[in-house]
């Protein structure tokens, strides 16, 4: 019989994520607590506007400003860029004045995703 | 009524989406359910990224009324030639600079007129364009 663990033990915060996956935090640290509640892989800008849900960790290469806009507005827990993506002290700037966690990766979408699918 | 009115820099990428934030702020403040937020948020944004990604410049105004959102979008641009296919997903006439930055799939005005309750384009070539959105603040949906 499965055991029945209780939700609140479930939530996966980004921080967990970022130990478990290994991954690099490049801004945001005062919201690591972030509770990850699923993910979204694009890098169309207005499908992450259309199609992401607030608590999302979005896997992306787009590190300009305006991922931190979107992920700002979308209420998302964090930003994952891949295949070793650093981005600019400009973004990071302005991702750590917004709050928004900006994490890193070297591995490419579909393998990073993959690691993390069944973690969330 | 909560009246709010943001500018909008034509071609300045790096402050799209702030004008969006602000009236994002205000609407909590207010108390509007975090949904319909959402719904407006998608459509502001929206909006405001096609004023910096075609026009010169532009403004927003928004009028918060008990039972609404009223969104005016105006710009000074080239206009829409052909609203019809403007309309159609997928649809863009964004320049490869544009695209790259992961703009431009022609999800901007199909994602605006499904987050709105109401959605005029009023535009006229070498002049420019005015956006005319209503959100209804209806608790039911």
């Amino acid at each position: 019989m499965t055991p029945i663990v209780p939700k609140e033990e479930q939530k996966m915060k980004v921080s967990e994520l970022v130990e478990k996956a290994g991954l690099v935090v490049f801004a945001g640290e005062t919201a690591v607590a972030n509770e990850v509640t699923g993910g979204y892989v694009s890098d169309l800008l207005s499908d992450v506007m259309a199609n992401a849900r607030e608590g999302d960790i979005w896997i992306t290469l787009q590190s300009h400003m305006n991922t931190i806009a979107v992920a700002s507005l979308k209420d998302l827990a964090a930003v994952l860029l891949v295949n070793g993506i650093v981005p600019s002290a400009e973004v990071i700037a302005r991702a750590n004045d917004e709050g928004i966690v900006v994490l890193g990766t070297g591995e490419a979408a579909f393998s990073i995703t993959g690691k993390i699918y069944p973690l969330i | 009524m909560v009246k709010l009115r943001y500018e909008i820099e034509g071609g300045n990428f790096d402050l799209a989406g702030t004008a969006s934030s602000q009236v994002k702020k205000v609407l909590k403040q207010l108390n509007i359910s975090q949904l319909l937020i959402k719904k407006i948020v998608v459509a502001l944004y929206e909006s405001e990224v096609n004023v910096v990604a075609h026009a010169y410049k532009g403004h927003i105004e928004v009028e918060i009324h008990p039972e609404r959102v009223d969104m005016k979008i105006t710009d000074e641009g080239p206009g829409i030639p052909d609203v019809e296919s403007a309309m159609k997903a997928g649809f863009s006439t964004a320049s490869q600079k544009v695209r790259e930055m992961g703009f431009g799939a022609g999800m901007g005005l199909p994602n605006i007129k499904k987050n709105t309750d109401y959605l005029k384009i009023e535009t006229v070539v070498g002049k420019g364009t005015t956006l005319t959105m209503t959100k209804k603040l209806d608790y039911a949906t």
